[in-house]
């Protein structure tokens, strides 16, 4: 199963194997991981599930945002190019050891 | 309580009653009655997209089941937001022409703008909501609600909309504005000037309406000569003043922004602040459990959020054609999102009609709304209603209410005129 590393704003790591198919939203809800509030429950409909992913190697295996992601994107604070939705990356076996950081807080 | 019960029964037995498409949900004399429950149970149940032909307010479609919000919610495509996210009676639109002349599109806050209009405006204002800012606020509003629960009566009845939760939330939006702290209760004032219809709330007359909002934009327009005059200052009044995108906007637009901003942060927060103390008392064994765990502070908020809806709807009007699961809009069809059933719809939340503080997931809720218009002052909502719990918890062992409260009458703005209370005593 692949393994996801999810790094809090406090720095605290939490690694879990989430099952190919769940979305790394999920991978963090499901196992009580802190940090993602996912408060529309994975429809790409608020920015409660914002990561960022360090890796670039890693990032081009993600499909590219949809325009739906952007936007939301867009109006949430502390934005950076690496941004992602997290209900928006499904897991796959090429994501195996993704790590993905926290924002100071979800809006 | 027997007259109330009774009422409620009533209310099952005409839901149940009317023939289907005579139901008009947005009726705002159930709003202050509290009667509308069993009518969105029905709608949810057997017409969960309904069609309202007659109405004070036109004809509207009706969505009331959570699905189907979310789905009309995050295609702004087809549901815009351009000719308003209010259903409003036909009298208020007349009368509003009358005084203002006929509504362009995309020209009020930002909250009735489309796509590309929306974006920049919104982005405007939000650094004053942003993380950093919170934090920096914080300390700032504890303070406050300790002066406010400080000051209120122990062993005597009082309202509690008036001394606590119009205060505070005043008093937060006079910040965000810079606005002159003394007179923060004018924005209150005005708020319910704008949300309510003439006989309710303080609005006599369309003509005492116009006043108050005369009042208010001259106000407002004096504060922007200020702020534009200077030099870029952190509160929304000079953001808009400053921002390329919002600088050179027009009287009316701006007066759009005010009229959101000072809804938006005011009357939202206050109602859930006087209904969280409601649901409390309402579900005393909910109140035992947060007594004996103060960490549950943070989910009983977002639940009061949820069980309480401040908004209790959201309008769209449709741009082309849509087959919404079968049901034909019609261009220029007003849609209504019904986010107050939404939070209720028993496929989604489980025992939906239940205040439980400690639910699995209580951030699930669609007060916030979703998609690009999802409410921009969420966390400051949150802050503040955090901040008062945390300080009564370590004031009060009990808040009493003392009595029913007046509800608002209104099918937009869901709360409380008034909260009789008791505070028995001191910790």
């Amino acid at each position: 199963m692949p393994k996801i590393k999810y790094i809090e704003h406090n720095g605290k790591e939490h690694v879990a194997d989430v099952p190919e198919g769940w979305s790394v939203m999920e991978g963090a809800v499901k196992n009580m991981i802190p940090g993602i509030d996912a408060d529309c429950g994975g429809a790409c409909a608020c920015a409660t599930c914002h990561v960022f992913v360090d890796d670039p190697a890693m990032a081009a295996k993600i499909p590219p945002k949809t325009d739906m992601e952007e936007t939301m994107l867009d109006f949430a604070p502390e934005i950076a190019p690496n941004s992602r939705l997290s209900c928006q990356i499904k897991v796959t076996k090429e994501l195996d050891g993704l790590v993905v950081r926290m924002p100071q807080s979800q809006h | 309580m027997n007259v109330a019960v009774g009422t409620q029964e009533q209310a099952r037995n005409d839901a149940y009653s009317l023939p289907l498409e005579k139901i008009d949900p947005a009726n705002a004399d159930r709003f202050q009655n509290d009667t509308i429950w069993p009518y969105f149970e029905r709608l949810r149940r057997e017409a969960p997209i309904h069609y309202t032909a007659d109405s004070a307010y036109g004809p509207y479609w009706s969505v009331t089941k959570w699905n189907d919000i979310m789905a009309v919610d995050t295609n702004h495509e087809v549901f815009s937001s351009a000719d308003g996210i209010v259903l409003a009676t036909l009298e208020s639109i007349r009368e509003n022409e009358k005084i203002r002349g006929p509504r362009d599109r995309n020209a009020g806050g930002f909250i009735s703008m489309d796509p590309p209009h929306h974006g920049p405006k919104r982005k405007t204002v939000t650094p004053v909501v942003a993380p950093d800012n919170l934090a920096r606020m914080a300390p700032q509003v504890r303070e406050r609600a300790g002066l406010i629960l400080d000051s209120l009566p122990i062993g005597q009845e009082f309202d509690w909309v008036d001394r606590v939760s119009k205060e505070l939330t005043a008093m937060t939006l006079a910040t965000l504005f810079d606005f002159p702290f003394e007179d923060r209760r004018k924005l209150t004032y005005w708020s319910d000037m704008f949300t309510n219809a003439p006989g309710h709330g303080p609005a006599r007359s369309w003509a005492h309406k116009k006043e108050a909002a005369d009042e208010c934009f001259g106000a407002f327009a004096d504060l922007w000569n200020q702020r534009v005059n200077a030099e870029p200052s952190f509160d929304m009044i000079s953001m808009l003043a400053h921002s390329p995108a919002t600088r050179n906007m027009d009287p009316r637009e701006y007066q759009g922004h005010v009229v959101l901003l000072i809804i938006g942060g005011n009357d939202t927060t206050r109602n859930t602040i006087s209904g969280s103390v409601y649901a409390l008392n309402r579900f005393p064994e909910q109140y035992a459990k947060l007594r004996a765990n103060n960490g549950l502070v943070t989910s009983m908020v977002s639940e009061t959020i949820r069980w309480q809806t401040p908004l209790a709807h959201m309008r769209r009007t449709a741009l082309r054609d849509f087959d919404l699961k079968g049901h034909k809009i019609k261009e220029g069809d007003k849609v209504v999102m019904w986010y107050v059933s939404g939070n209720r719809d028993e496929d989604v939340i489980a025992d939906p009609n239940a205040y439980i503080i400690d639910r699995e997931r209580p951030r699930q809720h669609l007060s916030f709304g979703f998609g690009i218009h999802r409410c921009v002052g969420n966390r400051i909502a949150e802050l503040q209603l955090q901040i008062i719990w945390e300080e009564i918890m370590k004031r009060f062992p009990d808040i009493r209410v003392a009595g029913e409260p007046t509800r608002t009458h209104s099918s937009f703005v869901k709360g409380y005129e008034t909260l009789p209370v008791v505070i028995p005593a001191r910790n």
